[in-house]
């Protein structure tokens, strides 16, 4: 019963017309509650947790750039899973969505790199270190800006996107075996704070705000993806009825 | 059938245009020719560097050649035909894959271990060398030959594929230049042959499926 409601819902989805109305509702909400969430959990980590007995505030910057990182990299996972789905149903949304999530995943995957320098200056004394989470996150920027290129080199819209599609998929893949490769070559970084199984080597004070303010980066990204979906979409869909109808 | 088929199609082309099959080795050889040059000739500098600049030349020695994998199909409509013809495209795919890596991997392969002593590698490093660009070069191919199915169709090929695969060889050229590392410093080294191994099968199986459905994008079917 849940699961028929689900996949109709999904199919549904599928559709650009359903996908513009079902935006129209979320949106207007959402993209004010993306900003509250995230401007609580910068404004508590950046100024009300706990100084880092080690690191002192410095330390603070992990509130931007964890989420950043996170972001980039679940960015590329929807993108392989939108390809897949691409695949499977060739649905015209997987691939307005991989065109809309690619620039912002970069976008995030950057503020990451750039966050990294930054907080590699004062902790290690140098910006950049050939280090295995920087490398690897600088090869997510690669991939991502790969997958850019070949959208902007195919003219024709459906094409790029199927192409793009493929390409993220092979790259998700491509994506573990990466981590673990640079891994097994070189590593300086800390080691995962967050973890999914077992404890977190975090005090609440600081884990707290650090999950707030990653929620409120998921939210912004959802929120700036579904935008630039729907612009692609109304200029994609502008030959059809129901764009003539919105206005 | 389709298998042999296509192999001997492609080594048939291949050999009445032999300079296909001898450009990419000269590129490769060149390329590792002008490292001495840039950085210093001194042997213990240049045995550092080996694995590294061996690695690099050959991956994009392949890159280079696998541009044109399907572009001549392509451009003469062959690709039309493997399209629409009722078998799966897999088998072709993996035939022309074979063809490819004996055409232009094995000159590499072949090629790596003079290069090696060239560059004063230690000859136990000089055989892991051998061993691991064998076990590497067809992944790079498999990885590449994505790649060209997705920009086959395109004017802009050549760069836009490197900017597409370059990141897809990371793990390759870490595990294949990091082997040769530790056979030089005399640390053990199956495992990590292992994993080159493990790698060049699952792309081998994997990649020719990716290959033909970038094949059906590029041609809009």
């Amino acid at each position: 019963m849940i699961w028929n409601t689900l996949t109709r819902w999904y199919h549904q989805l599928g559709s650009p017309r359903y996908f513009y109305r079902f935006s129209d509702i979320v949106l207007p909400w959402l993209w004010p509650l993306a900003l509250l969430i995230t401007a609580t959990g910068l404004v508590w980590g950046l100024a009300f947790a706990p100084e880092d007995y080690q690191q002192g505030n410095s330390y603070r910057i992990i509130f931007i750039h964890v989420p950043a990182a996170s972001g980039a990299l679940l960015g590329y996972v929807a993108m392989g899973v939108a390809g897949l789905v691409n695949l499977v149903w060739r649905m015209k949304m997987a691939e307005v969505m991989i065109k809309a999530i690619a620039p912002f995943g970069a976008v995030l995957a950057a503020i990451a790199l750039i966050t990294g320098a930054i907080w590699g200056k004062p902790t290690w004394g140098t910006w950049w270190e050939w280090d295995a989470r920087l490398t690897s996150m600088l090869i997510l920027f690669f991939l991502y800006l790969g997958v850019m290129a070949l959208i902007n080199a195919i003219p024709d819209p459906r094409q790029a996107g199927r192409a793009a599609g493929l390409l993220a998929l092979v790259g998700v893949i491509n994506v573990v075996i990466v981590k673990y490769s640079v891994e097994w070559w070189h590593s300086l970084h800390q080691g995962s704070t967050l973890k999914l199984v077992g404890k977190t080597s975090m005090p609440p004070e600081m884990l707290t705000p650090l999950l707030v303010s990653m929620l409120g980066i998921y939210l912004l990204f959802a929120v700036s993806v579904l935008w630039r979906a729907r612009a692609e979409l109304l200029w994609r869909e502008r030959k059809s009825g129901w764009v003539k109808e919105l206005h | 059938m389709s298998f042999s088929a296509t192999l001997s199609r492609e080594l048939l082309l291949a050999w009445r245009r032999p300079a296909e099959i001898i450009n990419p080795l000269f590129f490769f050889v060149m390329v590792v020719a002008l490292f001495p040059l840039g950085v210093s000739p001194r042997p213990e500098l240049l045995a550092t560097l080996a694995p590294g600049v061996v690695w690099v030349a050959a991956l994009l020695a392949v890159l280079l050649s696998v541009d044109g994998l399907f572009r001549a199909d392509h451009e003469c409509g062959a690709l039309e035909q493997l399209l629409t013809a009722p078998q799966s495209l897999y088998i072709p795919v993996l035939a022309k894959l074979v063809a490819h890596w004996i055409l232009t991997g094995l000159p590499l392969v072949l090629m790596a271990p003079l290069l090696g002593y060239m560059l004063h590698l230690s000859e136990p490093a000089i055989a892991v060398l051998f061993v691991a660009v064998l076990l590497g070069t067809p992944t790079l191919i498999a990885l590449g030959a994505i790649g060209a199915a997705l920009t086959v169709s395109l004017r802009s090929g050549g760069i836009l594929l490197s900017l597409l695969v370059l990141p897809l060889y990371v793990p390759v050229l870490v595990f294949g230049a990091g082997v040769v590392t530790y056979a030089a410093n005399g640390l053990p080294v199956s495992g990590v042959l292992a994993l080159l191994a493990a790698m060049m099968l699952a792309s081998l199986v994997l990649a020719p499926a990716a290959v033909a459905a970038g094949l059906r994008i590029s041609s809009g079917n």
